[in-house]
C-alpha cells in the first residue's frame, strides 16, 4: 500500500534525538571515508599516470621499501580509527544508555509476519501501528515470538532485534511529529519482505486521546449485518487466532481487532484498510500475502463483507 | 628474458601432455594442476550458476510489488546465491589457485599429500552437487546463507532444503580442512632449497595464512551444523529456547566461522595482485616485510571480530565496544596492503594489461568496500545499516569489486602458465571496462538504498516508497551490463584456448618460480631449478649478470645471498 503523507524514509531524515546522535557521526565518518578514498584514488590514478610504461623506458629503480614511510602509513590510520573509536563509544552511550530497572513504556513483539504492541501502563494492545507522544523519553522493549525479527525505523536510529527469549531495550525520543515508516529488518521467512511498521508520533494530548479511545471497549453492533458478521467471526475460526475486547475472542496468536477501523493498513502495511479491501482479505488473505499464516476462509462474498463490515463499525 | 631453461614450444596443449589425455586422467589424477583446473572449472560452473540466480533476483526487485516470483521461490533463490557463491565459487577458486600454483611457486614436485588433494577436490565437488539435489528433493533451502536458528529448526523449516544445506557444507567443510592442511605442509615442508619463509613469494605467504584460517574456522561451522541437525532430528535442544536453548549460540558459532572466511577468501585475492602489481610495474613489492606482517596480523584478528554480525542482538556494552575496536584495528594491516600496492607501482614503469587493469580496479573498488566495512565497526552506523540493502552494496565491493576482480586479473596473468597461451588483449580490455561500468552501476546504488531504508532478503518492497523504485531499476539494467562483461570472459578463455597466441615460458617477464618452467608446466613441474636468493630469483637470474646496471636490485639480492 501507498502511505503518501508519510515522512521520507531516510536514515538521514531523522525523528528521535537518537536518530540525530548518530547522523552527526555519520558526517564525520563519511567525512573521514571521503579522505581516505580521495587519497587512494588520487594516488593511483596519479601512479598510474605518471609512471604508465612508455616504449624505451628503462627498468626502474628498485626500492624495497622505507621503514619511516611504512611506520607513517600504519601509525596515521591507526590514530585516526582510535579517534573514530572513541566517537563510537561516546554516541553508543549517548543512544543506548543502561537501563537499570527502568520498566519499557511500550512492548513490541515481531510475530511471523505481523507486530504487537502492548503498552504495559495501560494494558493496551495493539498490531501494526502504534502511536508515541512527541518529546517524551520512551524505552522500547524488543521480543520477537517465534522467530528472529528486527525493528526498524530508519528515521528513529537503531534498529534492534527482537529474539525468542531474549528480550532486548531500546530508547527512543521522538523530536519530530509525523508518520513514519519501518519494517523487519531480520529475515524471517516467507513474507519478511512485507512486515511492515507504522508509526505515528503525535502531540502528548493527542497520544492521550488515541490511548484512551483505543481502550474503549466498542458496543455490540446493533444493525443487521454487523450482528451476523459477528456471528461469523465468533462461530468460524476467526475467533481461535484473534481477539476483540469485551466479546469471547481473546486468542493472542493474530493480531488483535478490538479497534481494527482506526488502522491504515491491512496485513502489515499490505493493502489500505476501507471496508472492500477488507473483506477481500478476510476471503483470502494469501492473495495478497502469501505465505501468511491467515488461511483461505471459504467464505461467500456476503460473509465476507459482513465480517468486515462488523470489525469496521466497532467503535 | 629469462634464460632460456627450456626451449619448448607448445602448438596444442593436451596433445603435449600426453598424461593429460582422456577424462579418465583427469578423475584419477593426483597430479596437482590437474586437480587445481577442476577445481576452478567447477568454480566457474557454480559461478556462472549464481549469476544466474543473481539476475533472476535484480529482476524480481526491479519494479515494487512484482509478482514474477513467489516469495518463497525467492527466499530460495537468494539462499542459494549466498550459499554458492561463497561455498561452490570462492572457496574452489581459492584452493583451485593455491593447489595449482603453490607446489609451482615453491619449486616443488607437487602437493605434500597428492591422495589427500584429490579427496578434498572431490569431496567437495560431491558436497556442491548435493547442494543442488535439493531442487529435486523437496525445494532448495530458504534461511539464507547464514540458516539462523529458530528459522531454520523442524518448526518453521520443516521441508528438506535446510537439511540439505547443512550436509551439504559439512561435507565441503571436510574437503576444505583436508586441502588446508594440505597447503600448510606443502608451505612449511617442501620448498625449493635456499627458499626460506621470508623468501616465498607473497601469494604463497598469504595462501598460508588462508589455509591456517581454513583449518581453524571451518570446524566451527561443522560443529553448528552438526548442532543444527541434531536439533532437528535428535530433539536436542542446543538452540530452542523454551528448553533452555540459545539462539544467539548459533549465531556466535556461525560468526566466529563466517568472519574468518570472509578473510579466507579474500586473503588469496590480496595474493593475487600482491603478484601481478610488482610484475607489471616491473618493482619489487615495496615494503614486503610489512605486508607479510599485516598478513599475520589480519590472520590473528579475524578471529577476534565476529560480534560485529551481531551489534543488534543487544549484547552488552562491553562485548560490543571491544569487537567494535578490534573491527576498527583490522582495518589498519588491511590497509597497509593498500598503501604498499600503491607505492610498488609509485616509480615503476606501468604496463596497463588486462590483468594489470583488473588489478588497479581492485585496490580502488576494494578500498570502497573497506570503507563501507569499517562503518559497520563503528556502532551507532551499524545499528542503523546492518541488514540492509548498504551491507549488500558492501559484501559485492568486497567479493565482486575486490575477491572476483583479484581473481580475473590472475587469470589473465597466470592463464598463458596454466594452457600455453596468451588471452586475447584485446577482448580482455573490452571485458574489462564493460565489468567496471557493469559492477559498479549494479553494486553502488545499493548503497542508497540502504540509506532509504530497504532491508536485506526482501522479495519486494511497496509502492510510493522514494528512489527504492528508480534505484531498484538502475541497478537491474546494469546488472545485465555486468552480466554481458562476463559472457566476453567465457569467450575470451574458450577463444583463446584454441586461439590465442602461443605464450612460451614466462610472457611477462616475471620473477617467481612458475614462470622457470614450461607453459604448461611438465606434469613434473620442473626440470631443474634455479637458485633462489631472495624473493625473484628469475630477476636474479638476470640482473646478477648486470644486463641493465640495475645496481640496487643487485645489492638487495647480493645482500640477502651473503
Amino acid at each position: 500500500m501507498d502511505i503518501t503523507n508519510a515522512e521520507i524514509t531516510n536514515v538521514f531524515n531523522f525523528a528521535t534525538t537518537q536518530a540525530k546522535a548518530i547522523v552527526d557521526l555519520a558526517y564525520i565518518h563519511i567525512g573521514i571515508c571521503l579522505l581516505f578514498l580521495v587519497t587512494v584514488v588520487g594516488l593511483t590514478a596519479y601512479a598510474v599516470l605518471k609512471f604508465r610504461h612508455r616504449e624505451g623506458d628503462p627498468e626502474p629503480e628498485q626500492h624495497e621499501g622505507n621503514l619511516k614511510l611504512e611506520i607513517i602509513w600504519t601509525v596515521i590510520p591507526t590514530l585516526i580509527f582510535a579517534y573514530l573509536g572513541v566517537l563510537t563509544g561516546l554516541v553508543m552511550y549517548q543512544v543506548n544508555p543502561p537501563v537499570r530497572s527502568r520498566q519499557p513504556d511500550l512492548i513490541v513483539t515481531g510475530h511471523q509476519f505481523w507486530w504487537e504492541y502492548k503498552y504495559p501502563k495501560t494494558g493496551l494492545v495493539t498490531a501494526n501501528e502504534f502511536f508515541i507522544p512527541v518529546n517524551a523519553d520512551l524505552l522500547f522493549e524488543i521480543r520477537g515470538a517465534d522467530v528472529i525479527h528486527s525493528f526498524w525505523v530508519p528515521c528513529f536510529g537503531q534498529k534492534m532485534d527482537g529474539i525468542p527469549g531474549h528480550p532486548n531495550k531500546l530508547f527512543l525520543k521522538p523530536i519530530k511529529k509525523g508518520i513514519f515508516l519501518g519494517q523487519c529488518a531480520e529475515y524471517c521467512g516467507d513474507q519478511h519482505g512485507l512486515m511492515r511498521i507504522i508509526a505515528n508520533v503525535v502531540e502528548p494530548k493527542d497520544f492521550e486521546k488515541w490511548q484512551q479511545s483505543q481502550l474503549k471497549v466498542p458496543a455490540a453492533p446493533n444493525d443487521e449485518a454487523a450482528k451476523h458478521g459477528q456471528e461469523l467471526f465468533m462461530s468460524r475460526t476467526c475467533v481461535q487466532c484473534h481477539a476483540i475486547a469485551g466479546t469471547a475472542a481473546t486468542a493472542r496468536v493474530a493480531p488483535d481487532l478490538t479497534h481494527l477501523a482506526d488502522r491504515k493498513s491491512i496485513g502489515a502495511g499490505v493493502i489500505a484498510n476501507n471496508l472492500e479491501n477488507l473483506s477481500q482479505w478476510i476471503k483470502d488473505p494469501q492473495k495478497f500475502k502469501p505465505g501468511c499464516y491467515m488461511p483461505k476462509m471459504m467464505l461467500t462474498e456476503r460473509e465476507a463483507h459482513d465480517i468486515a463490515y462488523y470489525l469496521e463499525n466497532l467503535k | 628474458m629469462t634464460d632460456s631453461l627450456h626451449h619448448h614450444k607448445v602448438s596444442n596443449w593436451l596433445a603435449e601432455v600426453p598424461e593429460y589425455q582422456g577424462l579418465w586422467s583427469w578423475i584419477t589424477s593426483i597430479d596437482h594442476k590437474q586437480i587445481g583446473i577442476m577445481y576452478i572449472l567447477s568454480g566457474i560452473f557454480f559461478f556462472v550458476i549464481a549469476v544466474g540466480l543473481g539476475l533472476t533476483m535484480k529482476l524480481q526487485l526491479c519494479v515494487p510489488m512484482n509478482h514474477m516470483l513467489t516469495q518463497s521461490t525467492y527466499n530460495q533463490i537468494f539462499t542459494m546465491h549466498g550459499t554458492t557463491m561463497v561455498f561452490l565459487v570462492g572457496m574452489p577458486l581459492i584452493f583451485g589457485t593455491g593447489v595449482y600454483l603453490t607446489p609451482l611457486m615453491i619449486g616443488a614436485r607437487d602437493m605434500a599429500f597428492p591422495r589427500l588433494n584429490a579427496f578434498g577436490f572431490w569431496v567437495f565437488l560431491f558436497g556442491a552437487i548435493f547442494l543442488y539435489f535439493s531442487f529435486l528433493g523437496g525445494g532448495a533451502p530458504s534461511g539464507g546463507w547464514f540458516s539462523y536458528v529458530p528459522l531454520t529448526s523442524k518448526a518453521y523449516s520443516s521441508g528438506t532444503g535446510i537439511d540439505y544445506w547443512a550436509l551439504s557444507l559439512f561435507v565441503t567443510g571436510i574437503g576444505s580442512v583436508a586441502t588446508g592442511v594440505n597447503l600448510i605442509v606443502t608451505i612449511l615442508g617442501l620448498r625449493a632449497p635456499g627458499m626460506t619463509l621470508q623468501r616465498v613469494p607473497l601469494f604463497v605467504w598469504m595462501m598460508l595464512f588462508t589455509a591456517i584460517l581454513t583449518v581453524l574456522a571451518l570446524p566451527a561451522l561443522n560443529a553448528v551444523i552438526v548442532m543444527l541437525e541434531f536439533d532437528r532430528f535428535m530433539s536436542t535442544h542446543f538452540f530452542e529456547t523454551a528448553s533452555g536453548g540459545s539462539a544467539l549460540l548459533y549465531q556466535n558459532y556461525f560468526w566466529f566461522f563466517g568472519h574468518s572466511e570472509v578473510y579466507i577468501l579474500i586473503l588469496p585475492a590480496f595474493g593475487w595482485v600482491t603478484e601481478t602489481i610488482p610484475v607489471f610495474s616491473r618493482k619489487a613489492l615495496y615494503g614486503a616485510g610489512f605486508v607479510s606482517a599485516s598478513t599475520v596480523a589480519i590472520g590473528f584478528l579475524s578471529f577476534g571480530v565476529w560480534i560485529h554480525h551481531m551489534f543488534t542482538t543487544g549484547l552488552s556494552f562491553a562485548v560490543l565496544y571491544i569487537f567494535s575496536l578490534s573491527s576498527l584495528i583490522i582495518a589498519v594491516p588491511t590497509g597497509i596492503k593498500v598503501w604498499t600496492w600503491i607505492a610498488t607501482m609509485w616509480g615503476g614503469t606501468i604496463k596497463l594489461t588486462t590483468s594489470m587493469l583488473y588489478s588497479i580496479a581492485f585496490i580502488i573498488q576494494f578500498t570502497i568496500g573497506g570503507l563501507g566495512g569499517i562503518t559497520f565497526a563503528v556502532i551507532p552506523l551499524d545499528w542503523q545499516l546492518t541488514d540492509s540493502y548498504f551491507v549488500v552494496a558492501h559484501l559485492h565491493y568486497v567479493l565482486v569489486g575486490g575477491f572476483l576482480f583479484a581473481f580475473i586479473s590472475g587469470v589473465y596473468y597466470w592463464y598463458p602458465k596454466v594452457t600455453g597461451r596468451m588471452l586475447s588483449e584485446t577482448l580482455g580490455k573490452i571485458h574489462f571496462w564493460i565489468m567496471v561500468v557493469g559492477f559498479n552501476g549494479t553494486f553502488f546504488v545499493m548503497h542508497f538504498l540502504g540509506l532509504y531504508g530497504m532491508p536485506r532478503r526482501v522479495w519486494t518492497y511497496p509502492h510510493g516508497m522514494p528512489v527504492l523504485a528508480s534505484l531498484n531499476m538502475i541497478s537491474c539494467i546494469f546488472a545485465f551490463v555486468l552480466a554481458a562483461s562476463i559472457l566476453i570472459f567465457a569467450f575470451n578463455l574458450v577463444y583463446s584456448f584454441l586461439k590465442g597466441k602461443i605464450a612460451g615460458d614466462n610472457p611477462w617477464e616475471a620473477w617467481t618460480l612458475e614462470w622457470a618452467t614450461t607453459s604448461p608446466p611438465h606434469p613434473e613441474n620442473f626440470e631443474r631449478l634455479p637458485p633462489v636468493h631472495s624473493r625473484r630469483p628469475l630477476w636474479d637470474l638476470t640482473h646478477d649478470v648486470g644486463e641493465n646496471g640495475s645496481e640496487s636490485g643487485d645489492m638487495k639480492a647480493g645482500e640477502q645471498k651473503a
